[in-house]
């Protein structure tokens, strides 16, 4: 095996400003977005007092989520000492932060008072499961941040695998923070359920490392960097068992709630009757999102490069529809204030909310993806991230 | 009892004239509610209202007390005409003045809300508003601690905290908050409203604190009372001891502090 040496990705080129040039302005865009939201109130979004978190929750967590995923390459490396991993674990550290920060900013923007984020930041309720996660996004940024420094800084390389084990760890609690955000809701049929921590936490996996393969396939591409089969059919495999894992926890999700007769009613909107939730589920989430990666990564295809990023812009799709249906579907379908009665109001209640995104909202999450890809950027013409080359004969430990 | 007291020096000129002015909106006050209650529960009599502390002993000169909660006992089966009582929130809190918001944007701290029995085809109306709830999620979910309970179990947003995350309307399984979505003008001293901040029904706690009942309760023509729930010799108390009453979503045991007849 050759020896792995890591270089800083060439930022006085006009390719590389090109790239920043793209992902910044699209972060402005979405600070733009944020803008118009904040400074009219949000009468200009789709949201209502029905449908109270939009289109830039679901983008926000979609990252946050991603983000603790992203993360998994490196747990790999030095949790599980699986060395064929070691070369992309600083790569899986500056994503995971990167992803956060993109998160945070969509949350923080999306705010009915972002200017009082001072408020946030200093009088915490304890009892709070957003309070803990503010600290716990804070401490993964901080932690992560330590975990990169002791495997970039030489002398310090004896501390990866402790820092990569508190790292692990606080991931694992941090998905299961942004999850229970969802499962103490007990009012609301949808998310009444402890199986969404686990849940959350399965899909950080799939959608962290469909984002991590993007991002490195296409990072090696546009610098010319040699990327081997042996890495990428080693994420891609993996990343295969992660979509028929969160596959997996979705039909257990439904067929627990479709048993329990008090979950049955939105079950069943979501699967059967719910319109576009429904399409989005089947059609998005189901065929697109899961069953095509999965054949295009364990079939024919699955050596094609093309069809690898395919497979995982299409997980990154089928995730994102399956916030939404967590969010906006558990939100519109009404709470039941007299179970088993016909009810209603001046306001909406018994009936299924309408919510349409409008393109402030939609503009404001992509900006989050933007600030994402942005600072990704930056920090690998920064500092050495990425390997010089992952050709086979170097990422392959037992090749020769 | 009198709390309005605030200068103890034994002054006895003020003292005496504080009592009598005391005494007589005590009398007024809780005649009324004395009054409410009779009707509500005909056929009940409330002859020990003597010893039942009045409304006016809690215009508050000092915090919120522990030892009270307020609470609120809504007759459904009366006929009344709920939505006066929705006209009267909004005229005391000022809502309504949205500008540009959709109809499911636009606030409403009281609603009337109109339950059918599919299978009877039995209905009734009832109106609902915010029930404060002694274990509030609202009040847990908040990571500020701007949605909180008072000592008094009246539940309120402070909104110079509010960072608007609008979690606590998640949580709520009455949906009983709005967010307010546009700039808002012209509101009433009693309730400062801002846009990008969480609101609901604080139970008129401007008013409880002067002494006075809800805006609701009063326009609900009896339909309502209004009382102390931790006072067993209040009319409220005394009404639902006797005849009972039940908690919207009771099965979630989060023990609002607005009870129903009828339901």
């Amino acid at each position: 095996m050759k020896k792995l040496h890591f270089l800083e990705v060439e930022g006085n080129t006009k390719g590389f400003y090109t790239f920043l040039g793209l992902f910044g302005l699209i972060s402005l865009i979405g600070v733009l977005a944020a803008y118009h939201m904040e400074h009219n109130g949000h009468w200009v979004t789709g949201m209502s007092n029905q449908v109270i978190w939009g289109t830039p929750h679901v983008f926000a967590i979609f990252l946050i989520v991603a983000a603790s995923g992203a993360l998994n390459i490196a747990s790999i490396s030095s949790v599980f000492a699986k060395t064929a991993y070691k070369p992309l674990a600083r790569l899986s550290g500056i994503l995971a932060i990167s992803l956060l920060s993109g998160g945070l900013v969509v949350l923080l923007l999306d705010l009915g008072r972002p200017d009082r984020l001072i408020v946030a930041m200093t009088k915490f309720n304890f009892v709070s499961i957003f309070t803990w996660n503010i600290l716990l996004y804070t401490g993964f940024m901080a932690i992560v941040g330590i975990y990169l420094w002791t495997m970039m800084d030489r002398p310090y390389n004896n501390l990866t695998k402790k820092a990569g084990m508190a790292a692990f760890i606080w991931r694992l609690i941090l998905t299961t923070g942004t999850g229970s955000i969802f499962g103490f809701l007990v009012a609301r049929e949808a998310y009444d359920s402890a199986l969404l921590a686990p849940m959350f936490i399965i899909m950080s996996f799939s959608f962290g490392l469909a984002f991590f393969l993007l991002f490195l396939m296409g990072s090696y591409k546009y610098t010319q960097r040699d990327l081997g089969d042996y890495m990428v059919n080693r994420l891609k495999n993996l990343l295969g068992v992660f979509v028929a894992a969160v596959l997996y926890f979705v039909i257990v999700y439904h067929m627990t709630n479709l048993y329990s007769a008090d979950h049955r009613d939105i079950t069943q909107f979501i699967l059967t009757s719910g319109g576009i939730y429904t399409f989005l589920f089947w059609v998005v989430q189901i065929a697109l999102g899961s069953i095509v990666p999965l054949a295009l990564l364990y079939g024919p295809t699955g050596n094609n490069r093309t069809m690898i990023g395919l497979a995982s812009v299409l997980v990154i799709l089928g995730g994102l529809a399956q916030l939404y249906i967590i969010i906006i579907g558990g939100q519109v379908y009404p709470m039941h204030l007299f179970p088993g009665m016909e009810v209603t109001s001046s306001f909406y209640d018994g009936v299924v909310a309408s919510y349409a995104p409008s393109l402030p909202e939609f503009l404001l999450g992509m900006g989050g993806v933007g600030v994402t890809l942005l600072l990704a950027t930056i920090a690998i013409a920064a500092m050495k991230f990425l390997p010089a080359s992952l050709a086979d004969e170097i990422a392959d430990p037992h090749g020769k | 009892m009198t709390i309005n007291i605030e200068n103890k020096n034994n002054d006895e000129t003020v003292n005496s004239l504080n009592k009598d002015a005391e005494s007589s909106r005590r009398n007024f006050i809780f005649g009324s509610v004395a009054a409410a209650g009779l009707s509500v529960a005909p056929g009940m009599m409330l002859y020990q209202t003597a010893n039942a502390r009045s409304l006016s002993d809690f215009s508050l000169k000092e915090g919120a007390s522990s030892k009270v909660r307020w609470g609120m006992l809504v007759d459904t089966t009366k006929d009344v005409d709920w939505n006066k009582c929705v006209d009267a929130c909004n005229k005391e809190h000022g809502l309504g003045n949205e500008k540009n918001s959709r109809d499911d944007q636009k606030t409403q701290y009281i609603r009337v809300v109109d339950v059918k029995n599919k299978g009877t085809g039995y209905s009734m109306s009832l109106p609902v508003m915010c029930q404060h709830c002694e274990s509030a999620p609202c009040v847990d979910v908040c990571p500020t601690g701007a949605s909180m309970k008072r000592p008094d179990g009246i539940v309120l947003v402070d909104r110079h905290r509010c960072i608007g995350c609008r979690y606590c309307m998640m949580a709520c399984p009455y949906k009983a908050r709005s967010f307010v979505h546009e700039v808002l003008t012209d509101q009433t001293e009693n309730t400062p409203r801002g846009k990008g901040c969480v609101e609901s029904c604080n139970m008129c706690v401007n008013r409880i604190d002067n002494g006075q009942e809800p805006a609701c309760v009063e326009a609900s023509g009896g339909a309502i009372i209004f009382g102390d729930l931790n006072d067993s010799e209040s009319p409220i108390s005394k009404i639902l001891s006797k005849h009972g009453g039940k908690q919207i979503r009771a099965d979630l045991k989060l023990n609002p502090g607005v009870h129903y007849q009828g339901i």
